[in-house]
């Protein structure tokens, strides 16, 4: 069992140094994943509801609120 | 909501853009990551080291465009917390399975069976290293299952039930969620047009080599391989395409009505081959084509099977024509009558919330009640009039066509190819025929954008079918914050898209002879 693991992690280091086109991709995911997950969600997509209320009860509230006031503008045509 | 159009239009538009982007890179992962397969299994079967350098080769491709598609998806669920938080809300616990099983499967069958792809060769077994391509291969559409199961509730809302406490709808019936023949069609139906993508894709790079003069013999091999994968995509493609349009015909008629550009159905309703919609001012119930070539009974026929079947059109719809769950067509509730009933739901849900704050038990169980009878128009409420139910017609029809007969180029495409790989293989290092495999990329990629733009755009104006149009999915944020991130995502998925292109055109140009047919290592 032990050989196995040793030799799973070899496979793992082996492969990550001896990546070329691979470099640049690991590059691409970690910069997209970074930008996506310490950027954007971070301060351009906050979770409106859990953001504006602290609990379940309030959110559910105020989503009733909201369907059930009339819009100003309902769709005339899409 | 003082600019709740400005916020409705613009988180729609940031949707849709993030969507196709994120779908310019799954179905080509779900495709090639079986072609891979597929000559990963000629190499081992065969032994000839060859088939190794050809499997290497695609592999590399596959993996450029797996690392600049993954997580592309993920802006999605973004998206849904912050722009639609009612939508996210009111059905949280129905869309949260489907995507939790997605993230969980994508997670660990594509991350370790992708590393034994990649770092495995000479490594681990053959047989045990083209199990792990086959898995990746499944799991790839494994979770794109889930996905599209997601996407089909939100076309066909059932097995669930309405929850006023919570305000959301909650799973009553998982089976009924995932397995109902509306996510099936169209589970296989983006699983297949992704192997007749990938397969372009493959025949397309092929013909660039061929056009060099690099590697010959691996493209031309490759060619093979990538026109029968495609062949029997576009098959099963047509098949289950047909499937999808007699399941929307039964839940989402004023689709099937909108792709046909038909205002007015009739039995024996002709099916529109090549036409052109009048503009929108000109255009009358009765006679809304400029132009148009028909065969004759053919919707009738596709839907049922029988050419003297009635087929509603959108008045008819409007007028309360219905396709009932035995396939017939009955006349049951105008929209107009659909509005007034939504809307009583919608009153009694406002009620309801005033008894619960007032500890009012009594007045509260009666508004539920009245909220549940009438709760399958509840998204009626929403419109001004029954036209705001009707979908952008020209958008609708004219991306069916251009899918359909992008589809038929491409039947054809294989045809010829397969025909010549084993018939005339000279004509396969004809430069014409070469850019005709090249250009066909984009046309393929057009092909899959088109029947996504049917799909959504298809189904306007509502998130969830009857239940919740876009005005009440939306979260009460200012435009100007989705137009900013609109734009951003813009720029990331341009730069990713580029990002992509160029480096897979510079790993395909550097790849000599011996690098694809005779692999080092």
């Amino acid at each position: 069992m032990g050989n196995f693991w040793r030799a799973t992690w070899s496979m793992y280091i082996d492969g990550f140094k001896s990546m070329t086109i691979g470099r640049k991709l690991w590059l691409i995911i970690i910069v997209k994943l970074a930008v996506f997950f310490l950027i954007l969600k971070l301060f351009f997509f906050p979770d409106i509801l859990s953001v504006n209320y602290s609990n379940d009860g309030e959110r559910a509230d105020a989503v009733r609120n909201s369907l059930t006031t009339p819009t100003s503008k309902p769709i005339k045509n899409n | 909501m003082n600019d709740l159009l400005g916020v409705v239009d613009w988180s729609r538009a940031q949707f849709a853009l993030t969507a196709m982007y994120h779908w310019l890179f799954v179905p080509l992962t779900i495709g090639l990551s079986l072609i891979v397969a597929v000559m990963e299994t000629i190499y081992v079967r065969t032994g000839l080291p060859r088939w190794k350098g050809i499997t290497k080769f695609w592999m590399t491709l596959f993996g450029i465009n797996f690392a600049c598609g993954v997580a592309t998806g993920l802006i999605l669920e973004f998206e849904f917390g912050t722009n639609w938080s009612n939508y996210s809300w009111f059905v949280g616990d129905i869309f949260g399975a489907p995507l939790a099983i997605e993230g969980i499967v994508a997670f660990f069958m594509e991350a370790t069976f992708v590393a034994v792809m990649f770092f495995g060769w000479n490594r681990v077994s053959k047989g045990f290293h083209l199990t792990s391509t086959w898995l990746t291969a499944i799991g790839v559409s494994l979770s794109a299952l889930w996905i599209l199961v997601a996407n089909s509730w939100m076309q066909n809302p059932v097995g669930m039930k309405f929850d006023l406490a919570q305000m959301r709808n909650v799973m009553d019936n998982f089976w009924e969620v995932a397995f109902n023949p509306v996510p099936v069609n169209k589970f296989f139906h983006a699983v297949f047009s992704g192997w007749t993508l990938a397969g372009v894709f493959v025949i397309g790079v092929s013909c660039w080599l061929l056009w060099r003069k690099r590697n010959v013999e691996a493209a031309k091999s490759s060619l093979k391989i990538g026109t029968w994968v495609g062949l029997a995509g576009i098959l099963l493609t047509l098949w289950t395409g047909h499937g999808s349009a007699v399941q929307v015909s039964k839940v989402q008629p004023m689709k099937l009505a909108a792709m046909e550009g038909l205002y007015r159905g009739s039995v024996g309703q002709d099916l529109v081959g090549v036409a052109v919609l009048k503009g929108e001012d000109s255009r009358t119930d009765e006679d809304p084509m400029l132009f148009s070539i028909d065969i004759p009974s053919g919707l009738s026929y596709l839907v049922y099977g029988e050419s003297d079947r009635f087929i509603p059109g959108i008045r008819d719809l409007i007028n309360g024509f219905t396709i009932d769950q035995n396939g017939d067509t009955v006349n049951t509730v105008s929209y107009a009558d659909r509005i007034a009933l939504g809307t009583k739901s919608r009153e009694a849900l406002a009620r309801y919330g005033e008894a619960v704050k007032a500890g009012d038990t009594a007045a509260a169980a009666q508004a539920a009640t009245d909220v549940e009878e009438n709760f399958k128009y509840f998204g009626y409420s929403y419109l001004s009039s029954p036209e705001a139910a009707i979908p952008p017609v020209g958008m609708t029809f004219y991306s069916f066509r251009i899918m359909v007969m992008a589809g038929g180029y491409l039947l054809l495409l294989f045809v010829v190819l397969l025909f010549l790989s084993y018939r005339k293989t000279q004509y396969l290092e004809k430069p014409w025929l070469n850019w005709v495999g090249i250009l066909s990329i984009a046309v393929v990629w057009i092909c899959s954008q088109a029947g996504w733009i049917v799909a959504e755009v298809g189904r306007q104006p509502w998130v969830i079918q009857d239940l919740m149009p876009t005005n009440a999915a939306i979260s009460d944020i200012p435009a100007s914050s989705v137009q900013i991130t609109f734009w951003i995502f813009a720029a990331i998925f341009t730069g990713l898209l580029i990002a992509e292109i160029s480096i897979m055109l510079r790993y395909i140009a550097a790849s000599s002879k011996n690098d694809i047919e005779n692999p080092t290592h």
